[in-house]
Parts: C-alpha cells; structure tokens; sequence
C-alpha cells in the first residue's frame, strides 16, 4: 500500500463527492438548451443541497430507526460505488476490495435500502414506488452483470483495475461485442438512475414516479443525501461507462502529473457523456411502467449478445 | 482398550440427544423440565458436535463398527472430511435453533413438548447418523428414521386436514425418493452383495451402470432436496411444521440430500462423465429460477421461505454440477472453486435460512398470523425479530458484505472460467447460465425486500398488531447466534474458504492452494489476484467509515431540528394501513412478467358490484402436468390390481399355491 495510491484514492473520493452534482447540473443545462428553454445555474444542484442541508427534518410519526438510518447507509454505497471505479487511475486502495460483481453487490445494497426506506412510513406513493423500483432493479441487474462478464471474459479478470489496464494500455483491438455491451450498458444506465425512458427524474405526477415515490417522506438533511446519493449514483455510472468503453487516458501510476492529466480527460469525457445522455433524453419519450421489462429484456439480450459475439468471434479458438 | 478419537465422541453425542428425547418422553409433565433443561442440553450438544466435526475435518477419515443392526450386518460409521463438515453444518444450526425452540412452546397449546422432544431429538440423531453411515444399510435405517421423525414432528398439529396431506404428500416423495437411493446402492454394489460404501469405492461397473447409479441417486436425493420437479413435497411441510422443525427442515435436513449427492458422485461413483455436470447445472438452475420466482408471488411466509430454499437448493446443484464438469476435464483447480462455492452456499443457506424462519416462528407466535397480507408495522414492536431478520434477509439476498453474497461471488467466478472448457458448446453454454444465477440474485433480491418490507415496516394491516411482543430471552439467544453466524461467514470468507480445504482435496483433489490472497486474511482472491478479488472486511470497514464520517459531518455542520408530523404522501389525508400495498400487490410484477410459470385464478369484482369479492389463487402448474396424472394413473393400475382381491380365503391360498409351484419350477 503507498501513499500514492492513498492520495490517489481520496483525491478520487472527494472528486466525486464535489463533481456528482455539478453533473447532474450540467445534464440539465443541456436539456434546457437542447428544449430551447432558459437553463438553470450549473451549481443549482449544489444550491439545493445546501437548502435541504439548512432545513429541518419533518419525520412522519410512525417512521422507524431504519428509515433514519437509510439515507446514510445509500449515501455511503454510492460513494464507495464512486471510489471503487477507476477513474483517475488504476491504482486505488479501495480496488482490490470490490470487483465489478461486488461493485454490482453495492449498488444492489443501496437499492433494497432506499426500496425498505421507502416502505417505512407506510404510504401508498412509498410502496408502489419501492415495487417499482426493485422491478427495474432485479431486470437491470442481470443486464448490467452480463455487461461486465463480457468485459472481464476479455480481460480475463473481474477486477476492475485489470479490465481498466487491458482495455486502456494492451495493443489496440477493436472488439465488436463492446459495441453490443456499450449500447446494454447505456440502456441500464438509464433506467438504474431513473432518467427519461424509464422514469422521470422531475416529475411527481404519480402514475410516472418511482424513484421520486420512495423519497416521498423524506425531508432536510435526509433528503438532500438521498439527492446526493443518486447524483453519485449516476457519475459512478459515467465513470463506469468511460472506465470500460473509453478507457483511454486512465494512467496506470499515480503520480501527480499522471492524475492531473487523467482528472482532464475525465473532465472532458464526463461532458461529452452528459451532453450525450441529455441528448437521449430529449429525444426519447418517457414509458408506461409496463414496458420497462420489455426495454430492459433488450438491454439484457444486447449484453448476451456481446458475450455470445466475444465467444464465437474474439476467443480464436 | 483402544483411543478414544472424534469419532466416538461424536457417536456419544449422537447418543446423547437420542437420550435427551426418550428422557422427555418420560419426562413429558414436566413442562419447564422438558423445555428449558432439556432442549438447551440439545443445544449444548449440538455445539459440541460442531467443535468435534471441526476438529474431525483436519484430521485424516476415522472408521469404527458399530455392533447393532442385523446379525452379520453391523453398522459401519466413517469420519472423513466431507462427513465432518456437513456435520458441522447440523451441529451448529442446532445450536441455535435448540436454543430458540426452548423458548418456543407454550403450555396447554399445541402436542405436547415432551413427544415433540423425543421426535425432534430422534430427527436430529438421524441426520447425524445419515452423513456418518458407511454403508448402504446403515444408511438407509439413518435415512428413513430422519424422514418418519420429520413427518412425525409435519403432521404434529394432526387436527388440520390440510396439515395432515401436506405430510402425507411429503412422506411419499421422500418414499419414492427412498426408492431411488436404494435401487442407486443396489447398482453400485453390483454382483458383489457387499453393501459397505468401501466395497462400493472400490467395484467399477463400467460406464453404463455408473450413470444408471448416479441417476438414481440424482432422483433419489433430488426428492428430498426439493429439486425440479420433485419439490411438490417442501412447501406443504415447511408450512405445516412448527417452526424450530421447519427451520431444521429447510436449512439442514435438505443439505443430507446434498450430502449424499456428493458422497456419491465424488466418493463411491469411480468414473464421472462430464454430461452428467451439464445435467445437474440445467436442472439446479431451472430448479433456482423456478423456485426464486414462486417464492416472488407467495403471500404465506412460511411458503415465501420454503420456496427460496428450493431456490437455494437449485444453485447449490448448479455449484455441483459446474464441480463435475470441471472434474470431468482434470480441471481440479477451477472444480475445487466451484465445489467451494458449493459449500459455503451450503452453510450459508443452513445459517440464513434457519434465522428466517425463525423470525418467522416469531411473528407467529407474537401475532397469530402467517399469512403478509395481516401484517405489517412490526418493527416497531419486534425491534429484535426485525433488525436480526434484516440480517437473514440481506443474507438471503446475496448482498455485500452478508455471507450469501460471497458464495454466490465464488459461484459466478467458477462460470466465468468455462470459456476454457476444452469443449466445444459448453465453453460457449456455460458462461450464458451464469445470466440465470445473476437474474435469480436480483429476484431474490425482490422476494426478500417484499418479505421484509411487507412484514415488518410500514403500518400496520391489522389492528391486533400494535399488542405484538418482542420474544423472549432464550429466542433471543438462538436468533443472535444464527445472525451472527450469517454476519462472520460473510466478513471472513478466508478463514472458512481454509476450513473447506480439506474437503475439496478429499472430492476433487485440487494441485496447488485455492486462494492466492491466503497471505493477507482480509482479501479473498481465488486463483490470483489480477483474476479477481473481493475483500469484505474492508468493504464493510468503508461502509461504516463513510457513514460514519458523514454522520458526524452532518450533524456538526447542519445541526437543523428535527420534528415529527403525519406522513405527507402527496398532500393525501385520509390514509391508513390498507392502502399500503398487500404481498399480492408487491408480487404483480412478477404475475404479470413471468405469467407461463403459473397456473392462475384470478376473480376480479366489477366497479358497479356491491359485495365486492377478490380472490387470486396462483398454483404450481406441476401439480397438473405431473402429479395429478402420476397419481391417476396410479389409480387406474390399483383398480386392475383389485381385479386380484376377492375377499374369499379360498382364492388367496390357490394364489399361495400357484406361487409355490411356479417357485419349485423356476428353482428346480
């Protein structure tokens, strides 16, 4: 253990922390543009945050322990979700910890607590919105696991660092099935964080919410970590997309000019995704609940599909 | 006189608990005698098992002869590995559940709890005694003692006619089970007419009886572990059964079948086909799917857990079958990952499992209720019941970092190493089922949030709840143990991956150590590290770290007030504990998505009706392609047999004669 890769580590935590939502910010703004309407502040994000942080905490009567302790345990999966993927360099102390199956273990932990949250006070808005949401999670989840098989069936290996390395730093080889697993891969990133096609990230017209639903009784400084929370959530997600589709530019050390670098192609490749994602948005309408089996069984067929083509075609057997 | 080694011990202690039940037996007026000496000494004994099979798993195979049975057919017993280790499993989920079941019956309620000891105690002595036979005839009397004392302890609650067919349906699939074991004994012995598992070991038939056998003993055995299409039986049982016994069936009698499964396939059979893998894999994973999504749409929680067990049993057969595969290509590293995953899922599930249905006997107990839909809100009057039952649930669930995650972790790495088969479909097949094992960890994932979720947060759906009570000390005691058995299987993995050794050298005989992060206890990293890696300790370290640091940085920055009020939801006002969503309303989805699997009812009332009446029933569509025409041609075999009786004395000796006669021509 070296302090490099310490220093490396906790630059990478706390990147995450200030960054997260100034991405979501940013994707806003896009939309805004891209809808011809008046786009709000990029730090708006963070200006919420701050209001919700300064407002007290209104508890339904009968919430219990586990809805308190909720918004703290999600914040910190997230957050170790955002540390664990290699971003600024492939050398991190957290990365030995959790591999891509554990990284899918975590965000799954975080979704049945906010979903038990969310079953807590006992409303009708908070249950729908937690049976929905563990209907995508346990269709997304599959999904996302075939995305990383394939990439580790590549690389041979589940650790992140070491599909990072192969991906990033082994001789130039265009592999199809990543085509296949990038388009899955997007498609659940979608629908884990609760964007356009899926859900609604801002609306609270009941028929449409699910990730709103949950968060219904929550107020103050429980609240602005569960906006916290999903913002990380979503630039794990990026980061995870960069990490295996757009690896190049991660170093391999950490040393200081090393990471300044890495942090400024993160930079840049986090606003291409974002416009990118704005982009998808705009242009897609928002589903009926319905069909989001149908939308995330094609993202799961897209994943076998990269594997089955990684399987007849890359292996050169 | 000879030294005493673990082996006798552990036949003392077997004798032990027989003599803890006849003791109740006689013993049965007692009450407070039989309930809080006697089953804590259960317990007691139980752990002690657990100690010696521990101790018994370093050391090298122990044999004795035990002097009863028939004459010049004595009992062999063995102590190896393999045995030592599911006996490990047995005594420690004894403990607890002992410990929780002194707590468990109640006066003048119920059978009585000294004939509940005696069979509880026989059961328990059975299975020991089912994993420490060495041969087929002892086997056998172990094997057929556990199953009557189980159906015994079904259909203790005898007065219910629906308890009394739910153990009838389960005594005659593990019968027809039996049947198969036997015939499976019966080939391997051969011509040989020696029925010890040594003679076994060592007579080869070749490959065509090999397979007959193991087929046999697939059926036989997948009969009692609740494997497809065999898994009729479980549910009813578990339902039926008291809790403790059901917490018993579900997470330890169930593992004697995985047990033989292995001693046979691995032990005895001399010769493994790979296709057999490919077999056990197909149908382990159709088994889990099945089981995980009927368990998604149960609203009874008994139901719900036994269903998720013949999930779990579904991916333990899977880990078996990606063991025999490997094997079968001398690919003893990757088969001796796969047969660990196997095991640890075996712990893991005797742990969790026990727990949950525990807590589940609790909620019983504490609300006379079983079924979710009557529930809900428990969490604030069963704190302990609630936050131990979280444990066994996010175990359940596979989650980081419980124990189920690193099993089903280890499993999906064993997958992930087929594309080096050297075969050219299942270096292709085998990586698409790891899809099934990660689709039945997401909806595991579901089924557990809906059970927890439903039974003991939101409000509650009836209003008998809120006079709900905590349990008592001494369940207290069993639920702690079992959880925090379920929380260190999980946290150090490394220890118990080292403990399994012995009996992966001993099946599949692997080269070199299993885990490469062996030098550092924290980080668990089978075959290398750049492979893959995953260190629980410190994931869990991070977890609490970051929630910590977050916690105090909060409430130092933004120390807000914080009140109470009616809940918001949406501004409505007029809400209460039957607008939450029932079990049946969680489980819709999984109606709507997965609608071939079921065989379904559904009455829905019209706007305009007046006595609005709803009922939706969802059965196993097995019951009707399988059971039902078995059993009606069963009947139509019996009606011609019956052509056979008369009920004249006369006919029955003219058929004894013609017997007799066709005898003396046939052995002339």
């Amino acid at each position: 253990m070296n302090l490099h890769a310490l220093f490396a580590q906790l630059l990478e935590l706390l990147l995450a922390l200030l960054l997260a939502p100034v991405l979501v910010g940013w994707i806003n703004q896009c939309r805004a543009w891209l809808q011809n309407r008046s786009a709000p502040p990029l730090l708006q994000p963070w200006y919420t945050l701050n209001k919700l942080f300064r407002k007290e905490v209104r508890l339904a009567d009968n919430a219990s322990s586990l809805f308190r302790a909720a918004p703290y345990i999600v914040f910190s999966c997230m957050a170790l979700a955002a540390a664990v993927v290699p971003t600024l360099s492939t050398e991190l102390i957290f990365s030995p910890a959790a591999d891509a199956i554990a990284l899918v273990g975590l965000f799954s932990l975080a979704r049945v607590f906010i979903a038990l949250a969310g079953m807590d006070v006992g409303t009708a808005f908070g249950t729908m919105g937690s049976r929905r949401e563990m209907l995508i999670g346990f269709l997304a989840e599959p999904a996302l696991l075939m995305v990383f098989f394939t990439a580790s069936l590549i690389s041979r290996s589940t650790s992140l660092a070491t599909i990072v390395q192969t991906l990033a730093h082994s001789e130039f080889v265009i592999y199809p099935s990543l085509a296949f697993a990038g388009i899955a891969f997007v498609m659940v990133l979608l629908a884990e964080n609760a964007r356009v096609p899926v859900d609604n990230p801002s609306t609270h017209l009941e028929l449409t919410m699910i990730h709103e639903a949950m968060i219904l009784e929550y107020s103050g400084r429980h609240l602005a970590l569960f906006e916290w929370a999903s913002s990380l959530k979503l630039f794990a997600y990026s980061c995870l997309g960069i990490a295996l589709f757009f690896p190049f530019g991660i170093p391999e050390s950490s040393g200081f000019l090393a990471l300044f670098t890495a942090g400024g192609t993160m930079l840049l490749k986090l606003i291409g995704g974002g416009f990118g994602l704005a982009l998808i948005e705009t242009l897609s309408a928002k589903m009926r609940v319905f069909r989001a089996p149908e939308y995330l069984g094609t993202a799961f067929l897209f994943a076998v599909l990269a594997m089955l083509v990684h399987l007849l075609l890359e292996t050169g057997a | 006189m000879r030294e005493w080694q673990e082996i006798h011990w552990i036949l003392l202690l077997v004798l032990g608990w027989i003599g803890l039940g006849v003791t109740g037996l006689f013993a049965a007026r007692w009450f407070t005698f039989v309930t809080r000496v006697l089953f804590p000494l259960g317990a007691a004994n139980g752990l002690l098992l657990a100690l010696l099979a521990l101790t018994g798993m370093m050391t090298g195979p122990q044999e004795a002869i035990l002097p009863f049975g028939l004459p010049d057919l004595p009992f062999h017993v063995r102590l190896d590995a393999l045995s030592a280790f599911f006996l490990l499993i047995l005594g420690a989920a004894t403990a607890g559940v002992s410990i929780y079941a002194s707590g468990y019956f109640r006066r003048e309620q119920g059978a009585s709890p000294g004939l509940h000891c005696l069979l509880y105690h026989v059961f328990l002595a059975g299975m020991a005694f089912v994993m420490l036979a060495n041969d087929a005839y002892a086997f056998m009397v172990a094997w057929e003692t556990m199953a009557l004392a189980s159906y015994f302890l079904v259909i203790s609650e005898h007065r219910h006619a629906e308890i009394r067919r739910a153990g009838y349906l389960f005594l005659l699939i593990a019968h027809v089970g039996s049947v198969g074991i036997l015939l499976s004994f019966g080939v391997m012995a051969g011509s040989t007419g020696d029925y010890t598992f040594d003679a076994m070991r060592a007579f080869d038939g070749g490959t065509f009886w090999a397979t007959a056998a193991f087929l046999l003993a697939l059926f036989g055995f997948g009969a009692k572990a609740g494997l497809l299409p065999l898994h009729a039986g479980l549910p009813g049982a578990d339902v039926a059964a008291p809790s403790p016994v059901a917490a018993l069936m579900s997470g330890v009698m169930v593992k004697t079948a995985i047990y033989g499964t292995l001693r046979i396939s691995f032990d005895l059979l001399g010769t493994r086909l790979w296709w057999w893998g490919v077999l056990v894999i197909a149908l382990g994973l159709i088994t889990a799917l099945f089981g995980v999504i009927f368990a998604a749409v149960q609203s009874d929680m008994k139901r719900l857990l036994a269903y998720s067990s013949i999930e779990n049993i579904g991916l333990i057969y899977a880990g078996i079958g990606l063991t025999l595969v490997f094997h079968a290509f001398a690919m003893s590293n990757f088969a001796a990952l796969a047969l660990t995953a196997t095991l640890y899922h075996c712990i893991n599930h005797a742990f969790f499992k026990t727990l949950l249905f525990l807590c589940t006997g609790s909620v019983l107990h504490a609300t006379g209720e079983r079924n979710l839909g009557k529930l809900g809100g428990l969490i604030r009057h069963m704190p302990w019941v609630s936050w131990l039952a979280l444990i066994g649930i996010l175990g359940a669930a596979g989650l980081p970092p419980l124990n189920g995650f690193v099993s089903e972790w280890l499993l999906l790495q064993g997958f992930l190493f087929t594309p080096g088969l050297p075969h050219g479909y299942l270096n292709m097949l085998l990586p698409i089922a790891a899809a099934t094992i990660a689709l039945t960890a997401a909806l595991a994932g579901y089924t557990m949030v809906k059970f927890f979720g439903v039974t003991f947060l939101g409000q509650p759906r009836e209003e008998r709840l809120s006079q709900a009570r905590d349990v008592s000390r001494l369940k207290r005691i069993g639920l702690l143990w079992l959880a925090s058995g379920c929380v260190l299987l999980g946290l150090l993995p490394n220890i118990v991956i080292s403990l399994l050794e012995p009996v992966t050298s001993l099946l599949v005989s692997q080269g070199r150590q299993l885990n490469a992060g062996m030098e550092n206890w924290w980080l668990l990293a089978p075959i290398s590290e750049d492979r893959a890696s995953y260190s629980p300790a410190i994931f869990f370290g991070g977890i609490l770290l970051l929630i910590g640091a977050a916690y105090l940085c909060i409430k130092h920055a933004f120390p807000a007030a914080t009140t109470r009020g009616p809940a918001w939801d949406c501004g409505f006002p007029m809400q209460d504990g039957r607008m939450q969503d029932t079990a049946e309303g969680f489980s819709q989805p999984i109606r709507r998505i997965f609608s071939p699997f079921f065989r379904r009812t559904c009455e829905l009332p019209s706007p305009f009706d007046r006595q609005p009446h709803y009922r939706n029933i969802v059965e196993d569509p097995f019951w009707y392609w399988l059971y039902l025409p078995i059993a009606r041609l069963v009947d139509l075999v019996s009606r011609f047999v019956a052509f056979l009786q008369h009920g004249r004395i006369a006919v029955y000796l003219m058929y004894s004669f013609i017997t007799l006669l066709t005898l003396l021509v046939l052995t002339r």
